[in-house]
């Protein structure tokens, strides 16, 4: 086979939930333990033994929760828009599946980056809420995340609900690149990024490390987390075929459980 | 999609066709057609009500409040910009045309901006003299929203063919698309802000003109294609 015909062939596989159901229940354990690992070691290793930072003293060390959180809640919004593009254009279920996943997780994880902002910006910046275009620019995509959720739980049917989602979801990503360079169109309160890709931080490594421990933990925890919640609604929606009754009865004698996806509308 | 390239005059036809029909059918209901109006002065009156008396207390929000007012007015007309043509069938015909449904999209969607973005830009210099704006940036708030209102039409409009089918829609098209406004709200503030500042506000006025082309050649494609989702 050619790399064209194999990538073709995953990408059909890619469509059929049951192939998919598969590869979360496979991989998603070991996602999420790593990344639970590695996010307990960069929160051992920032919050006891990284320096001090000469002018925000320790409480600078909320940095090892915040900056993950907020980078997470820009990618989940980039997948989002993604899946709902290839919903679109290719009509895959499994597209709308993780737009369905991801939304209440992005919503949390944006929230929690808020939340620890504001832990962060009353120390340093003497405020818990500075209406600085970074913290507004994150507030909407919160919203954003919310418009999504709204509008699945407002449409009957799963299909449609699902389709309207991912026109919804490609229009907002329209928010991630005024999030991404608000910090340096206008002049605001909140710091440049951390990272960039072309120059060193201006950090010492040994407060960085942690850092990017702290944010390749984040997101295997997040892949995990999203693998595993895909394969509830694929339970979930699939409930009428076969496999998943036959999967859901179990081997004969023993009870299995499909760890409660929440039900969906059919 | 390969007919309408050759059908190109015929594409322009049935817009000019469709902004006339709504245009009429919006006449014909002038008191539908002030309300948001009326609602963007009833506003204005109620910001002097609950900020209280004080030219300079009134002035340093004026800016803030005629924009987000302008946001709210042209909120409230969104949910009937295809509402009526969902009830009564005329948007199912649209769509079963031959020609592409983003013209009758666009074409809907500027005729709402006429009858109610444009009176609203109209109508803000009396809105901004009710609230002491000073006389000097009242020009670049009439400039901003003649760029902006297009721009909440627009992009309004992919949400009111998301929520078109829905019994109570009006709540969720609120939460869908305020978010979607900030931009706009951003610049167009900016700009009138930066006017009274004594800044250049060419920028922000360039900007909301970018943001203006970029919504209009996109946002009429989202919109239909959330129509289809909503005509299902």
């Amino acid at each position: 086979m050619t790399i064209g015909e194999r990538i073709k062939a995953w990408w059909h596989r890619l469509g059929s939930p049951r192939w998919f159901y598969r590869v979360c229940r496979a991989w998603s354990p070991w996602l999420t333990a790593v990344g639970l690992v590695a996010i307990a070691v960069a929160f051992g290793w920032g919050l006891a033994f990284a320096p001090p930072d000469y002018q925000q003293g320790n409480s600078f060390r909320i940095m090892y929760l915040h900056v993950p959180t907020a980078i997470l809640s820009e990618s989940c919004y980039v997948l989002m828009g993604v899946a709902g593009l290839v919903l679109l254009v290719w009509r895959m279920k499994i597209a709308d599946m993780v737009i369905a996943a991801a939304a209440p997780f992005g919503l949390a994880i944006t929230g929690l980056a808020l939340a620890t902002g504001m832990f962060w910006g009353r120390p340093t910046w003497g405020t818990w809420w500075e209406s600085d275009a970074r913290t507004i620019s994150v507030l909407v995509q919160f919203f954003l995340y919310f418009g999504v959720i709204a509008l699945r739980e407002a449409i009957p049917r799963a299909e449609t609900a699902g389709r309207a989602c991912a026109v919804l979801a490609v229009v907002g990503t329209v928010n991630v690149p005024i999030i991404k360079y608000s910090v340096d169109w206008w002049l605001t309160l909140h710091q440049p990024s951390t990272f960039t890709l072309t120059k060193a931080p201006a950090m010492p490594p040994s407060m960085y490390l942690p850092l990017i421990v702290s944010i390749l933990g984040f997101y295997a925890f997040f892949a995990g987390n999203l693998l595993a919640r895909v394969a509830n609604v694929i339970l979930a929606r699939e409930r009428g075929t076969q496999w998943v009754q036959s999967l859901v009865a179990g081997p004969p004698g023993g009870v299995m459980s499909c760890d409660g996806g929440r039900e969906e509308r059919a | 999609m390969i007919e309408t390239a050759v059908a190109e005059p015929r594409v322009l036809e049935l817009l000019t066709a469709q902004i006339r029909r709504d245009l009429t059918v919006a006449m014909r209901s002038p008191g539908e057609m002030v309300n948001p109006l009326v609602f963007y002065l009833i506003g204005v009156t109620l910001f002097q009500f609950g900020v209280g008396a004080g030219p300079e207390r009134l002035a340093a929000i004026a800016t803030g409040v005629l924009w987000v007012l302008a946001l709210l007015a042209t909120l409230l007309a969104l949910d009937g910009l295809f509402r009526r043509d969902y009830d009564d069938g005329t948007l199912e015909q649209l769509a079963l045309h031959a020609d592409p449904l983003f013209v009758g999209v666009l074409a809907k969607i500027v005729a709402h901006w006429l009858v109610t973005g444009l009176p609203l830009a109209i109508f803000a210099p009396l809105g901004a003299l009710m609230l002491h704006l000073d006389a000097a940036a009242v020009p670049t708030l009439v400039l901003t929203l003649l760029l902006g209102t297009p721009v909440l039409s627009v992009i309004g409009a992919v949400g009111a063919a998301l929520t078109v089918g829905l019994r109570r829609g009006a709540v969720l098209l609120a939460l869908i698309v305020l978010p979607l406004y900030v931009p706009v709200l951003i610049l167009g503030a900016g700009a009138v802000t930066a006017r009274l500042d004594g800044i250049d506000p060419t920028p922000q006025i360039v900007w909301l003109a970018a943001l203006l082309a970029f919504s209009l050649t996109l946002a009429p494609f989202a919109a239909a294609q959330g129509l289809r989702v909503g005509l299902e």
